[in-house]
């Protein structure tokens, strides 16, 4: 196990978002979270993340307790995440927008690059040219120097991914990933989510409603609603699943 | 590329050594105010433009570069002749050094200011911190007013030895111009424009974004120390007035209209608003226009000048160069 969720609770006032959920992400696994809108996803990849602190329960990564661990430290453990609705930044070119994830690898204090000393270029370049293998291996090296707003939505989420897989994380939590795709390009974006995901050796948490994507894509799911857990297992299981139908459909019987 | 820039900087200095020498004292004192503000407006834009941080103390690091140089410059019995209303602290009488280390101790004062500052500032964001900030320019001005002690209060300090020139000034505009760059072209200043686009995804991208806000901010304070400093030495006399909210207010200025964001931008702004308001002087004298006296209007030059920025504004929302710099702009020409 990778990540392990053990009974997390969050509150938001007297609103329970998440209710004593349960839960572990297998090493090298896809990992899927449904539900209906408002069932607690994005809530559950904020706590994973560090952004929002869960009111009771666990966070395990790797073995390591992640309680109190910043939302900026948690990344360099090794958790990246894209979001919801694009989160690029905009002024900035495809490159500078996959650079800032290389950060970290850059050894270079703020006084040597004031001073313009050699430690500066050689790693200015070394991150360079590893965040160019990056676009290529995305199929877009050649938009380097684009600016970033400027891109196709399916282009978009592609920098977006790039740029989490530069802080070189072992866990990749995808918000929905292929939101406001068309089909060409979600069968696109899941052929280059599966590449990388071996050659990085990633485990991958993902928020989908295309549930033709998460069939092809997950080895498991998880169904939320309302904040409860209501399934766990093969997504080709899950939509055929009583409770799961009745989430997303209404309850016919009781109606 | 490497030699265009050191033929541009040699260009730069022999100006600055021809200016010195050869230009009216009117002249030189022009271009002397016009490499002053731009120092503090380029170090200002870092925090403001790069970072994004909407922030309004500069009049505060300004004074305290103003007040640090001074003191240290100026002898101690001029000192104790000059303070009238308390006689001066110990301290500040044993303080001297010469105008180098003076200099560098006002930008030393100013960012460890900044420093501390930044721990309760930047748990703040967006207007909360220009407020916050703010607060901040009057707590100098007001310190500067009553501790007399250390600043001779309301009376301000004089006869403050004038080693400032234009070598001087146009100097550190140049030092203070390539450290900008520096750090906006290096993982730091990435890291700020980023924090600026989208602190979120900044920290999701592992960025610890109150430290690059520190940075930003300590930079800032410590040229805008610095620049003070100059000030003090050249207009020789220095008082807690100088520095309201109004120098801020003329430091965004030159920063809206030069493109927030962009140093080569900033230096434009500062040419044109501090030379603009110079050279629009005649509008304040008697006029003849087609034979007809007009009188004389004194405000009329900065009715005007206002006006010009509205338009100037209208037509270039972003400011003159956006967040863009020079160099990018032959990037593009290039393609």
């Amino acid at each position: 196990m990778i990540l392990e969720l053990k009974n997390i609770t969050m509150q938001f006032g007297g609103i329970t978002a998440i209710d004593d959920l349960n839960f572990g992400v297998k090493t090298g696994e896809i990992y899927g979270l449904i539900g209906p809108n408002g069932a607690g996803k994005t809530t559950l990849f904020n706590i994973v993340t560090g952004n929002y602190t869960q009111t009771k329960g666990t966070v395990v990564f790797n073995h390591e307790e992640l309680s109190g661990v910043k939302p900026n430290e948690i990344v360099l453990r090794g958790i990246a995440r894209t979001f919801q609705n694009i989160r690029l930044f905009k002024s900035m070119s495809v490159l500078e927008n996959v650079l800032i994830g290389f950060h970290h690898q850059a050894n270079y204090t703020y006084f040597e690059s004031i001073l313009r000393l050699p430690r500066h270029f050689s790693n200015e370049k070394k991150i360079k040219k590893e965040a160019m293998i990056l676009l290529e291996k995305f199929g877009i090296a050649d938009l380097a120097d684009t600016n970033s707003s400027s891109l196709s939505y399916g282009n978009q989420r592609k920098v977006e991914i790039a740029r989490a897989l530069a802080t070189n994380p072992r866990l990749l939590l995808l918000d929905e990933p292929a939101a406001g795709m068309n089909p060409s390009e979600t069968e696109d974006l899941s052929n280059i989510i599966k590449k990388i995901k071996t050659e990085f050796g990633l485990t991958i948490l993902l928020i989908e409603h295309d549930m033709k994507f998460v069939n092809q894509m997950c080895d498991k799911v998880l169904v939320l609603d309302y904040g409860e857990q209501i399934f766990e297992g093969k997504p080709s299981d899950a939509i055929v699943d009583e409770k799961v139908v009745a989430a997303y459909l209404g309850d016919f019987e009781h109606a | 590329m490497k030699i265009i820039k050191l033929l541009m900087l040699s260009v730069a200095i022999l100006f600055l050594i021809f200016a010195q020498n050869n230009l009216d004292p009117y002249t030189v004192s022009i271009l002397n105010n016009i490499a002053i503000f731009g120092i503090l407006a380029l170090s200002y834009n870092l925090i403001n433009g790069v970072a994004g941080q909407f922030s309004l103390e500069p009049n505060g690091f300004v004074a305290i570069g103003a007040y640090v140089t001074a003191l240290l410059i100026l002898p101690a019995s001029s000192k104790i002749d000059m303070f009238a209303l308390e006689d001066p602290a110990p301290i500040i009488l044993a303080m001297h050094t010469s105008f180098l280390p003076a200099l560098l101790m006002s930008g030393i004062v100013a960012a460890v200011l900044a420093f501390i500052l930044s721990i309760p500032v930047f748990r703040v964001r967006g207007d909360y911190l220009a407020i916050v900030t703010l607060g901040f320019g009057f707590i100098i001005r007001i310190f500067a007013m009553n501790q007399t002690k250390y600043t001779n209060g309301a009376m301000g300090l004089n006869d403050i030895p004038d080693n400032a020139n234009l070598l001087w000034t146009g100097g550190i505009i140049i030092v203070t111009f390539i450290v900008m760059l520096n750090v906006i072209y290096s993982k730091y200043g990435r890291a700020m424009k980023a924090v600026r686009d989208d602190e979120d995804a900044a920290t999701a991208m592992g960025i610890n974004t109150f430290w690059i806000k520190t940075y930003a901010f300590m930079t800032s304070a410590f040229f805008e120390g610095v620049g003070g400093g100059l000030m003090a030495s050249l207009l020789t006399t220095i008082s807690p007035d100088q520095f309201t909210f109004l120098l801020t207010f003329q430091l965004l200025i030159i920063i809206v209209l030069g493109g927030l964001g962009s140093m080569s931008g900033t230096l434009i702004g500062a040419v044109l608003v501090m030379g603009g308001t110079e050279w629009l002087r005649f509008l304040d004298q008697n006029m003849d226009i087609f034979g007809y006296n007009t009188g004389a209007h004194p405000g009329l030059r900065m009715v005007v000048f206002s006006i010009l920025l509205i338009i100037m504004m209208l037509f270039a929302r972003r400011g003159i160069f956006g967040n863009k710099e020079l160099t990018d702009m032959f990037k593009r020409g290039k393609k």
